[in-house]
């Protein structure tokens, strides 16, 4: 199990193995996730009961949810990236952290909007700077300042490196997010999914909203995948596998 | 399914234009997330294939 691992770490550092492979794997990360992505949709909007509090405003879950998880998960995952191009040098771990920036950008962008547009309804109101929503504002930004500092630095090493430290520093941010909503008074509800207990949710709600977070999280892999590929694409230039690419893909 | 009719629907209970924007924003950033990559790669190999035919001209 180990040296499976020890083995797929290093296949991993290989740009043109992550090239190869991601080219296959494609498809089977596309095809779910447009499944998940339109039935979860389908179900959530059209054949889920209303909540008998908010009534339908309360279908808007099927995207904020996802959508904020995502955006965490993609903010922990940069920073893992840039753990691993830090400690070992890895160049793909640096491509991969610069593909997941602007991806998780667009989630945290969309958590936020998603938020106030069904705030405004239940609340009665689009925005309070409690903790839960300004924490997740500020990860709007260390998403912007991480693909902006990657794009300030002149040399493609001092890029990543920066980039890596901004992300890591910016770690602390999630634990503040995810305990929000217990440690200060707030407007935002409470934990939708929990580790330890059961969800108070009921089941024909629930059903379509893990579908739609399994589609967000396909569909978020797939889309990490293209970047990384274009990145090895642009970084890797002068190698001769990539110019035989470039050549079948102009003959096309 | 839910609704009695399509216009009910659309309509959601009153709160139509809050769920149909969130979900509107919604497709629009998906969209975005697969057409900005594919530009992307588009002009990638464009700008390799000119870099190539530079190279070519040169070693002629």
């Amino acid at each position: 199990m180990w040296d499976y691992l020890v083995r797929l770490y290093h296949k991993l550092g290989s740009p043109k193995w992550f090239y190869e492979i991601s080219g296959k794997w494609l498809p089977w990360f596309v095809v779910p996730a447009a499944l998940c992505l339109i039935v979860g949709a389908v179900w959530g909007l059209a054949f889920a009961p209303a909540d008998y509090q908010q009534g339908d405003s309360f279908r808007i879950i099927y995207i904020h949810v996802p959508s904020a998880l995502l955006a965490q998960s993609a903010y922990i995952m940069m920073a893992v990236c840039g753990a691993v191009f830090l400690i070992w040098r890895m160049k793909m771990a640096a491509w991969v952290a610069a593909s997941i920036a602007p991806i998780g950008a667009t989630m945290c962008f969309l958590a936020l909007i998603t938020g106030a547009i069904w705030g405004k309804p239940t609340w009665g109101t689009w925005w309070v700077w409690d903790a839960r929503l300004t924490s997740m504002l500020l990860l709007l930004f260390l998403f912007f300042g991480v693909m902006a500092i990657q794009q300030a630095m002149e040399t493609e090493e001092n890029a990543a490196k920066a980039g890596a430290i901004l992300s890591l520093v910016g770690l602390v941010n999630i634990p503040i997010i995810k305990y929000s909503v217990e440690w200060w008074n707030t407007l935002h509800q409470p934990a939708t999914f929990k580790m330890t207990e059961k969800p108070a949710m009921a089941l024909d709600m629930l059903w379509p909203l893990l579908i739609m977070v399994i589609g967000f999280y396909l569909f978020f892999g797939a889309m990490v995948m293209i970047r990384t590929r274009n990145e090895i694409l642009q970084r890797e230039r002068k190698k001769n596998w990539v110019k035989k690419v470039v050549q079948e893909q102009a003959a096309k | 399914m839910y609704f009695e009719s399509f216009a009910d629907f659309i309509a959601m209970g009153r709160h139509g234009f809050y769920v149909w924007l969130a979900y509107g924003i919604a497709l629009a950033i998906f969209v975005f997330n697969i057409v900005h990559p594919m530009l992307q790669r588009k002009k990638i190999i464009a700008d390799l294939k000119r870099r190539e035919r530079r190279e070519q001209q040169k070693r002629t």
